[in-house]
């Protein structure tokens, strides 16, 4: 038990560590907000009265066990729930200050400013050029030279253009899993999104390419807001600022992430993330 | 003294339980080496039938060919293989497009009920109408009731009458085959339904409908009751003047296809080389499927090995 502990202080001192440094240069600004969301499949109650606030250019961690309603969560800030049937939304969610379900911000509007990274790297049957220049061409951006560019700029800020370049035109599928996730990154940023949600965007990979995944992802805040959902408390106590924990459909618990894995409040948190069930 | 007899009584135990395991694994050995067998042998039995059947016809067309058999007019062939990739071209032209549209359709807008059950049992039952029954429907609407004499378009209708639910179910198939993760990527960059479809699910699907394209295809060459009383069975066809009703890339002329040209001269021709030109009419039509079936393969296996699938 003491031992666990000092396992979690050690790991979440350099989060804190990094953490407060970036926290003093800048004052936190509310990117995305749900207030009182309640969603429904059908008659089964999956997400209670949700009240969070996702820091901007922060990265916030969804966590709890498996069907506790995080990657359900997830979905709602960009609105994938509304592909499956029976799903039925109360509350508010906000981008901005835009209401992103009632107002007049439609879903296909959404998507292109909130991106989305998925647990299995889900490149498409095309080039690796293709895959990247999706987003800009569905948006009408055309050109050859405009789009070489945004390949070449997504590529080099996932850190893999030196890897691709000699192979922009050779199919995605044949990438290994790391790879193919971080070309899924690089299509998600190809269309400057402002909010970016990944749904356990490393439970598929090996350790390198799950540390690779990481690197990136604190690298990406400086620009992007993260919202990511994991299974792994050590890969939420080593990037993210923010830790929500989810229990059967309701936040139990939401705060700085050196807070919730040093001080959980909730006992419940405590047993979690002690590794005691889950 | 006890204890040693057991330890023997065991070792004996552990030799018989290996053996029986042993004579387990063999048998099942066996029986695996016997099934592989089998499966080659109903493998090399329709690859010899195949090659059987396509050398006999071959060789026996082409062995009782005449040189003025191969010509563009009355009296060789050359017009009904220049109308057989006619009205296959035709009826592609029509049936593929609207078979794909079905089959996304089905696929993808039809609510799962009742309306989508019958539409798919009147799909299937479409596919195995006979067709001489076909054709004589499409005497009816395609000829007499437009007031029209015979001609390649409507011979073009009926076959696509007979191929669109081959080319709508396969295309169903095919974007039912693709995994889930293509629709939510495209549709989490923000892609509308129309864009995924376009450009993420048809491209995706296509290597696998060509295969429905090829069986659409292999049924319009292989016609001939269909387009007895639709195309018609006139081989006139004037190659020097295009504004001739009868110049080749008329849809709207009568003309008789290869397959309906072996079946006329084996029932009702007079003339004394009916059985050469029947002989070489199969031949010519047998390499012209095999030659489709390559270049649609070779398509599809580009599309393959450039998608990555």
């Amino acid at each position: 038990m003491s031992a666990d502990n000092a396992v979690r202080a050690e790991a979440v001192k350099t989060t804190a560590n990094t953490g407060n440094k970036t926290m003093e240069a800048k004052k936190e600004v509310v990117k995305m907000q749900a207030e009182h969301l309640n969603l429904h499949y059908g008659s089964f109650h999956a997400l209670k009265d949700i009240n969070i606030k996702i820091a901007k250019n922060e990265i916030t961690a969804l966590i709890g066990p498996s069907g506790c309603g995080k990657s359900t969560f997830l979905k709602t800030l960009n609105r994938m729930n509304d592909l499956e049937e029976g799903v039925t939304i109360d509350g508010k969610v906000t981008l901005d200050s835009d209401d992103i379900y009632h107002g007049s911000l439609s879903a296909i509007q959404l998507r292109q400013r909130v991106g989305m990274v998925f647990q299995q790297p889900n490149p498409f049957p095309k080039s690796i050029y293709d895959n990247i220049a999706y987003g800009p061409r569905i948006r009408g951006v055309r050109g050859k030279d405009k789009l070489d560019q945004i390949v070449e700029e997504s590529l080099r800020e996932v850190g893999i253009w030196d890897e691709m370049k000699d192979r922009l035109h050779k199919s995605a599928l044949g990438l290994s899993g790391g790879q193919q996730q971080r070309v899924c990154i690089a299509r998600t940023i190809a269309v400057r999104p402002e909010v970016i949600l990944m749904d356990e965007p490393t439970s598929a990979l090996d350790p390198i390419s799950t540390m690779k995944i990481e690197d990136l992802a604190l690298k990406l805040k400086e620009k992007y807001t993260i919202a990511i959902v994991t299974h792994n408390m050590q890969q939420a106590s080593r990037i993210s600022d923010n830790t929500a924990f989810f229990l059967l459909g309701e936040l139990i618990e939401f705060g700085k992430t050196q807070d919730i894995f040093l001080n959980p409040k909730n006992k419940k948190t405590e047993e979690y993330i002690t590794g005691r069930f889950g | 003294m006890a204890s040693e007899s057991a330890a023997v009584l065991g070792s004996n135990n552990e030799e018989q339980k290996m053996r029986e395991m042993k004579a387990r694994a063999g048998r099942a050995i066996g029986v695996d080496n016997f099934m592989t067998g089998v499966f080659y042998v109903v493998a090399g039995f329709f690859l010899a039938l195949l090659i059987a059947l396509a050398s006999y016809i071959i060789i026996k067309g082409f062995a009782g060919a005449k040189p003025y058999m191969f010509a563009f007019d009355s009296q060789g062939i050359g017009n009904q293989f220049w109308n057989t990739i006619y009205l296959v071209f035709l009826s592609l032209l029509i049936s593929v497009p609207i078979g794909v549209m079905a089959g996304i359709y089905m696929a993808l807008y039809a609510k799962k009920g009742r309306v989508a059950t019958i539409l798919r049992i009147a799909i299937e039952t479409l596919s195995s109408l006979p067709s001489i029954v076909v054709g004589l429907f499409g005497y009816l609407v395609f000829i007499v009731m437009t007031g029209n004499s015979w001609n390649l378009f409507a011979g073009a209708l009926a076959v696509s009458i007979l191929s669109l639910p081959l080319i709508a179910t396969t295309t169903e198939d095919a974007i039912n085959m693709l995994p889930d993760s293509y629709t939510k990527g495209a549709f989490g960059m923000g892609a509308t339904k129309r864009q995924v479809i376009t450009t993420v699910l048809l491209p995706a699907a296509t290597p696998h409908i060509i295969t429905g394209v090829i069986l659409a295809a292999g049924r319009g060459f292989g016609e001939a009751a269909a387009l007895l009383y639709t195309a018609g069975m006139s081989t006139d066809l004037n190659w020097h003047m295009v504004s001739a009703a009868t110049n080749p890339f008329n849809p709207f002329r009568p003309g008789e296809t290869l397959a309906l040209n072996i079946w006329a001269l084996r029932t009702e021709a007079l003339r004394a080389d009916a059985a050469e030109m029947a002989n070489l009419s199969s031949a010519i039509l047998m390499i012209l499927v095999l030659g489709f079936s390559l270049l649609a393969h070779t398509i599809e296996r580009h599309m393959k090995k450039k998608s990555g699938v």
